[in-house]
């Protein structure tokens, strides 16, 4: 049975049929039919936003909370442009996202007609792919194409957009069944030669190491458990980037927590000491790898991920496995096991003997005060108090992302949204919506800066309009705090700019919101203001005013390698060389 | 480099591929690329070499399979062996790409360029430039009292080695389709 009905109905239809439950969006002129079919149902719930920009970041956390692809809908020209953040930032933390953007009436197209913007070309390098549909014959199989491209492979973001007279016109609905999809199938199997040496290199690694990011919470839940497996019958040690964190429980005895610029001693010397290095669903950023010539000089590298782009790109590997992490680690216990679960065990009792040591310089040590809150204390205590709760963590960009990625423990995946890639501030609010309309019991903090906050602070609005009762956890400074760190590190300590300056009285402006304003200064009223936060019914805006000049340790200068890791502020004298400051 | 622009030590001579991964020799590649012919296809090629930095020497394409709205896409670019390997496993990866070939180290190929030149001349240098178009095989297909506009199919060498000979007798315009290749036997 064929089905005719117009394009606005279609892309409703496709939604539904694609199992979407809600939409975030802004209305405009060039998307007007759309919503006026979201209006006459009841099944896909739409969330009013203040900014599209809150609107992507919100289908972000949706996502990555979730594992499905989050949906926003924008209108035309300026809407569609204040898109564009978001859908970059999903591309580089490959997050599967649908937006679908308005267009002019497709006669207007190329007149510089109002509200006009060559919305393809402008995102064409900012998604994974994207379509411009001229004819509603093919609106529901490109909105059904986009889903499959979305969710395929490496995951990322999509955008279908749709002038407004295909809106209106009437055509044939092609139902998900039916959608061609055969010539985008990436390869999620891995190759059992590579397979088979990955496994023997296994077997006889003096100093291993699993280097484990984003990939594997992408991979689906699966992944984590069978990641787990591997950990716990190897007894290898495990690290993760930014990305994966929770992808291992931190409370596990192999984590050695985060690697990279600010991550741990223990891990970034595993990284550079080990003799085998198994990376899965990572991408050697720059952020990890720190100077290429000097990384890992002694290892050999597994490398395992979906996209062939990643392999090679950055850092030779010895044994490339293109393919889903859940597979690839499937096949690859199955073997080890099989094969008689052999480890290099005097090897690895060694090299736990050396990680010991490593882990006993307890790199995270920060002095304390009682007079002033430390922003590491103050995680330490949302952490302690907010333990074995069904929580999610969003951050924003800066120091307080950092500490909240060393201070928070994350015991499995999905849990911790934050921007890698792109590093956007301005992500962690909306994002927290996002992620708290798709969990409306869960506990959703985001942990903020003061400068970060302010950029989508918007949304507080969404937030109360929506009853999403997000606790925005902001450690003010009062700087533009990682700016500032750079500053004083890498430029003479001339702070150029990165002072925040003329900052709102957030109680008040939690009251002018209608939701819950703390302000808490002294660290002997820390715990009982958390615990405040956490016991309002509602949106929280909690202001915890913290040093302003604290450093985030460890940090690995950009274009140094491992070894050469400041781990206080006593290390820091002159060590950042003039090409270092050339690096960002 | 022979005219196939295979570079020594390549591994379409060898079983093995002896080039050192390290080492920063810049390479010349002719890939070919099967995309749908779907609008913004060619920007979304074109976008890529220009966003991450890589070069186009030259690039061709048109429709070649109407029926299955295929087009091809020749290009030429340089690069170190790991620039080569990004670009194809870049292209391979976007989503209306087919196929990604490597002319260049898949095995034999053939690569044809077809060029217009027009010289301008009278007496002597008239004559010269219609006795070398002659010997490079080159038609003449428009002449005038004082100009000819010769047209000729051939590897980028031969169509270089052209233009410099016809620059002193009188070369005014010069167009050139871009490559064209294809892998030899089935
Ligand atoms: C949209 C955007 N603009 C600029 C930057 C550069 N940047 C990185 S961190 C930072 C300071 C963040 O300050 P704040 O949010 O207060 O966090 P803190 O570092 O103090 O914890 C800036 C400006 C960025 N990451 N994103």
């Amino acid at each position: 049975m064929t089905r005719q009905m117009t394009g606005a109905a279609m892309v409703v239809q496709a939604l539904k049929d694609q199992g979407v439950e809600v939409v975030f969006g802004y209305p405009g002129g060039a998307v007007l039919p759309i919503y006026d079919e979201i209006f006459q149902q009841n099944d896909i719930r739409h969330i009013l936003v203040r900014h599209e920009q809150g609107a992507v970041h919100m289908a972000e956390g949706y996502a990555r909370s979730t594992g499905k692809v989050g949906v926003a809908l924008v209108t035309s020209g300026p809407g569609a442009t204040n898109a564009v953040t978001g859908l970059v930032d999903a591309l580089m933390d490959s997050i599967p996202i649908l937006v679908i953007s308005g267009q002019v009436p497709t006669f207007m197209i190329g007149t510089d007609g109002f509200q006009e913007a060559d919305t393809v070309g402008i995102t064409r390098p900012c998604t994974k792919h994207n379509w411009l549909v001229k004819d509603t014959e093919k609106l529901s199989e490109v909105i059904h194409q986009a889903f499959h491209v979305s969710r395929s492979g490496r995951p990322g973001p999509v955008l279908v957009d749709i002038p407004k007279d295909v809106q209106f016109a009437t055509g044939t609905y092609t139902p998900m069944e039916k959608t061609r999809t055969a010539h985008y199938q990436p390869r999620v199997q891995g190759d059992p030669e590579q397979i088979l040496r990955m496994v023997e290199l296994m077997e006889t690694a003096e100093r291993p190491v699993f280097y484990t990011g984003g990939g594997v919470i992408n991979s689906g839940p699966k992944a984590s458990q069978l990641l787990r497996e591997f950990v716990a019958e190897t007894d290898f040690p495990i690290t993760s980037t930014l990305m994966g964190l929770g992808c291992y429980p931190a409370s596990g005895k192999n984590w050695l927590g985060m690697l990279g610029m600010h991550g741990l001693y223990e891990a970034n010397l595993a990284m550079h000491g080990c003799d085998l290095m198994i990376n899965i669903g990572a991408r050697f950023d720059d952020r990890i790898t720190g100077r290429i010539k000097d990384f890992s000089p002694g290892s050999k590298k597994i490398h395992v991920d979906i996209d062939p782009s990643s392999i090679n790109k950055v850092i030779r590997t010895d044994v490339p496995i293109i393919g889903d992490v859940t597979h690839v680690l499937e096949e690859a216990l199955k073997l080890w096991r099989a094969r008689g679960r052999k480890t290099n065990k005097a090897g690895l009792t060694q090299w736990w003997g050396r990680i010991a040591e490593w882990r006993s310089v307890k790199c995270l040590t920060y002095k304390n005060s009682d007079k002033i809150i430390k922003p590491q204390y103050a995680l330490e205590r949302l952490e302690a108090l907010t333990k074995g709760m069904d929580r999610y963590i969003t951050t924003e960009v800066g120091q307080h992302q950092m500490w909240a990625a060393q201070f928070l423990g994350f015991e499995g995946p999905n849990r911790w949204m934050t921007s890698g890639g792109l590093g956007t501030m301005g992500y962690g609010l909306p994002a927290s919506i996002g992620v708290q309309v798709a969990h409306p019991d869960a506990l959703v903090i985001n942990v903020a800066g003061d400068a970060s906050w302010l950029m989508n602070m918007q949304e507080m609005g969404t937030a109360m309009q929506f009853r999403t009762p997000v606790k925005q956890f902001i450690l003010n400074n009062e700087r533009l705090g990682m700016v500032r760190q750079w500053q004083e590190l890498l430029h003479g300590e001339r702070y150029s700019q990165s002072w925040s300056e003329s900052l709102p009285d957030f109680v008040k402006l939690a009251d002018a919101f209608g939701c819950k304003g703390i302000q808490c200064k002294d660290p002997a009223d820390l715990d009982d203001a958390i615990r405040d936060m956490l016991a309002y019914d509602g949106p929280v805006i909690f202001d915890c005013l913290v040093e302003k000049h604290e450093n985030c340790f460890p940090m690995i200068p950009s274009g140094k390698p491992h070894n050469e890791m400041l781990l206080g502020d006593a290390d820091t004298q002159g060590v950042i060389g003039a090409k270092g400051a050339v690096l960002v | 480099m022979s005219p196939l622009n295979i570079k020594k030590g390549s591994s379409s001579h060898s079983a093995y591929d002896l080039r050192d991964p390290n080492a920063v020799v810049i390479e010349t590649h002719t890939l070919a690329v099967v995309v749908d012919n779907e609008s913004g296809v060619l920007a979304r090629v074109i976008g890529l070499f220009s966003g991450r930095g890589y070069n186009i020497d030259s690039l061709t394409v048109a429709e070649t399979d109407h029926a299955s709205h295929l087009s091809r896409i020749t290009v030429v670019t340089t690069g170190t062996p790991q620039v080569i390997e990004q670009i194809k496993a870049q292209l391979a990866r976007m989503v209306p790409v087919h196929e990604v070939h490597d002319l260049t180290t898949d095995g034999p190929a053939v690569q044809r360029e077809l060029a217009l030149f027009k010289v301008s001349g009278k007496g002597e240098a008239r004559i010269e430039a219609l006795q070398l178009a002659e010997i490079f095989r080159a038609n003449v297909v428009d002449s005038t009292l004082g100009s000819f506009v010769f047209e000729m199919t051939g590897t980028p060498e031969k169509i270089d080695a052209f233009a410099d000979l016809m620059r002193p007798l009188g070369l005014l315009e010069m167009a050139r389709t871009g490559v064209a290749a294809l892998s030899r036997g089935v």
